[in-house]
């Protein structure tokens, strides 16, 4: 089977950038850290802990596995949403999703919150963009539903970037504005334990509806007519979806920040590689999110002393690897 | 030389004696005027007589609330609440006029020129980019418009140029004085101690900490100036605030962390990854006091006076005995003309103080 040699491949690819991952970073980890560290974890460790044994454990591994966990996230919501929407140039954000989650950190740091407040109200103001957006077009009957869906995406995801801006103006320029922009540029530097406790789990909740209804989410893609004639709930299977990426989207970009691309980008080398269908399609990307999340994030923290914000990587690379894929002019889509 | 010639050079002297009179009372008909050489090498005409000043900036803000609070016209931003006690009566109840530095403003130029200032003025950066900005402000205002030098080395000069424009001379030899003292001080008993001695310093910004400034940076300049070694050093380029990850600070291992940030000092010592960090199991964490001006920063201008002597203190205590309330009490009688009581002052000092570590 050749799809099974490509899922195992692509299986093989994540653990493998995972392990460099977890090698690479300004604190030099030997082996016998790493052993150290992996002991005390299973309780068999004594002594107080090393700086080597805190970097590994509360540094390094959470950094390392949220940035698999936010790649496998931000490209199967991107996966889900192109299928949804029938449109390769479909990114999470279309609806509204990272403008929203934006605006809700700014405000945050407007209001000197702590870290899981700004992280909260992120998540909350992205999800609650999604849901507004979703009741306008609701509200606007007699169009094209897609059509409608996508332009009260764009028109809300304006005015949350409108007020982004205003809350920059107020904002104290020593103190809250370069939080602001590192914020929208994504970054994982601060990844912690506790947060992937919270963000995992709304991930997989995010995740189950979409792989329990992968096969009609398939059929999703031939078009609304088509799917009713097969049998599907159109009606409610769309907004479901919706609320599921939505879920896994703002979960994940509210401890990373906005990270474009990689919901754009990754879903369509899936595409390439095991071919449009939904249910070999979500595992492909996720698989493949994962990974390119990580040499990201690895590159991020060890280009210099300094973090290099994961967005501006995610373009420098993603932008020209799209254009490559556009230039050899295979059609993947449909 | 014949006669001839020398009445022709008299008549033209007479001449242009006629036309500079005629520029000058046409430029500024109700007081003389006078040239000022600001920091960028510019000759910028201001009227003898300077009574209502506008700051461009929030560090300009500051040396002019030090310098000449009675000629202040407005701040760019309004004073907070609890910055408001230790400011004069007078200059803290002034309107928000907004930022007028040529980037990123928030001023209404109708709202600024119906203010009617004789003189605006920035300190800070006088690089060509500001310097044009400050040209045009000028030339679309009509108002004289002097940018000076905010670097710390030049802020002894720089107060005297400004005392000398704003027509307050005495005031600004008063601060220029205690500036260079201050410098003197501190050359005086940090030279000495060797590199190997000198405490590396981490500047924690924002609640998670992990925003900082690189060293040569203007927010991180008064720390190495303190005789402390920042441990972000720079790699490339002009450095300024950057983003750093948690395992690069523990690489770096610095065994003092200083930070503004209420929220990141509440948390530092019961967070288990800070523990990696020296300075935190050290207990050497101290808050930078933040009134009425930031100490350190926020913003970068002459208020970071104080800052100085407090992060020498907490780095060399045994070099700098005094108490930290008697020098911010005479700080703020001589900068700001207030005298905040104990309470106050411990107020100001919270959580700050060398020896004074709370949890």
């Amino acid at each position: 089977m050749k799809d099974a040699r490509v899922s195992f491949l692509l299986l093989a690819v994540l653990v493998a950038t995972f392990a460099l991952a977890l090698a690479i970073g300004p604190f030099q980890l030997h082996l016998a850290d790493v052993w150290h560290a992996l002991v005390r974890i299973v309780g068999a460790g004594e002594g107080q802990a090393t700086s080597a044994d805190i970097v590994f454990t509360r540094v390094r591994l959470p950094r390392v596995a949220a940035a698999a966990l936010v790649g496998a996230a931000l490209a199967g919501a991107g996966t889900a949403y192109q299928t949804l929407f029938r449109n390769p140039l479909v990114s999470p954000d279309i609806l509204g999703v990272a403008a929203g989650a934006g605006l809700g950190a700014v405000v945050g740091i407007l209001l000197s919150l702590p870290v899981i407040g700004i992280q909260a109200l992120a998540f909350l103001a992205g999800l609650g963009t999604v849901a507004l957006v979703y009741l306008i077009a609701a509200a606007l009957r007699g169009h094209d539903r897609t059509l409608v869906l996508v332009l009260s995406g764009v028109v809300v995801g304006a005015l949350a970037g409108a007020c982004i801006s205003l809350v920059k103006i107020l904002a104290d320029p020593y103190d809250q504005l370069p939080a602001i922009t590192f914020w929208l540029l994504g970054s994982l530097a601060g990844a912690k334990l506790n947060d992937l406790a919270v963000v995992a789990p709304l991930v997989l909740v995010g995740l189950v509806p979409m792989v329990l209804l992968r096969w009609r989410i398939g059929v999703l893609s031939l078009g609304d007519d088509e799917a009713r004639a097969l049998g599907v709930d159109v009606a409610r299977l769309r907004p479901l979806v919706i609320a599921a990426a939505t879920l896994m989207t703002a979960s994940v970009v509210a401890i990373s920040g906005v990270i474009g691309w990689v919901g754009l980008m990754i879903p369509h080398i899936a595409r390439m590689l095991v071919g449009p269908n939904f249910d070999r399609l979500l595992p492909a990307a996720m698989l493949l999110g994962a990974s390119f999340m990580l040499i990201v994030d690895a590159l991020a923290r060890s280009l210099g002393r300094v973090e290099t914000p994961l967005g501006i990587l995610t373009a420098v690379l993603g932008a020209p690897f799209f254009l490559w894929l556009l230039a050899r002019g295979r059609s993947t889509w449909g | 030389m014949s006669g001839r010639q020398g009445t022709g050079v008299m008549r033209h002297l007479l001449l242009l004696a006629i036309a500079a009179g005629l520029s000058t009372s046409l430029l500024s008909p109700l007081s003389a005027a006078r040239e000022i050489l600001d920091a960028t090498g510019r000759r910028v005409v201001v009227p003898d007589r300077i009574e209502r000043i506008m700051a461009a900036g929030p560090n300009a803000a500051v040396v002019l609330y030090v310098l000449a609070p009675e000629k202040m016209i407005g701040w760019p931003s309004a004073p907070r609440p609890n910055e408001r006690e230790f400011l004069l009566p007078a200059a803290r109840d002034l309107p928000e006029l907004g930022r007028l530095t040529g980037r990123g403003d928030t001023a209404n130029l109708e709202i600024v020129l119906k203010a009617k200032p004789d003189l605006i003025f920035d300190f800070g950066s006088v690089t060509p980019t500001y310097t044009s900005l400050a040209e045009r402000v000028q030339e679309q205002t009509g108002t004289p418009d002097l940018l000076v030098d905010g670097r710390l080395d030049q802020t002894a000069t720089s107060v005297r140029l400004l005392g000398d424009a704003f027509g307050t001379v005495e005031r600004a030899e008063a601060i220029a004085r205690y500036v260079e003292e201050t410098d003197q001080l501190l050359n005086a008993r940090i030279k000495a101690i060797p590199q190997s001695e000198r405490h590396r310093v981490y500047l924690a910004r924002q609640p998670n900490g992990l925003e900082t400034g690189l060293a040569g940076s203007i927010n991180t300049e008064i720390i190495e100036r303190a005789g402390g070694i920042n441990v972000a050093e720079r790699t490339s380029g002009r450095g300024g605030i950057a983003n750093v990850s948690m395992e690069q600070v523990v690489a770096w291992a610095p065994d003092t962390i200083v930070t503004w940030d209420a929220n990141f000092f509440a948390q530092v010592y019961s967070d288990p990854v800070w523990a990696a960090v020296p300075a935190v199991s050290a207990k050497r964490v101290f808050l930078a006091p933040r009134l009425p001006f930031g100490w350190i920063d926020a913003p970068p201008s002459i208020n970071r006076t104080i800052g100085l002597r407090w992060i020498a203190a907490l780095l060399y205590p045994d070099r700098f005995p005094q108490d930290m309330r008697q020098v911010a009490r005479t700080f703020f009688k001589l900068f700001y003309r207030v005298e905040p009581d104990d309470a106050a002052l411990d107020r100001v000092l919270a959580g700050a103080g060398p020896g004074e570590r709370r949890r």
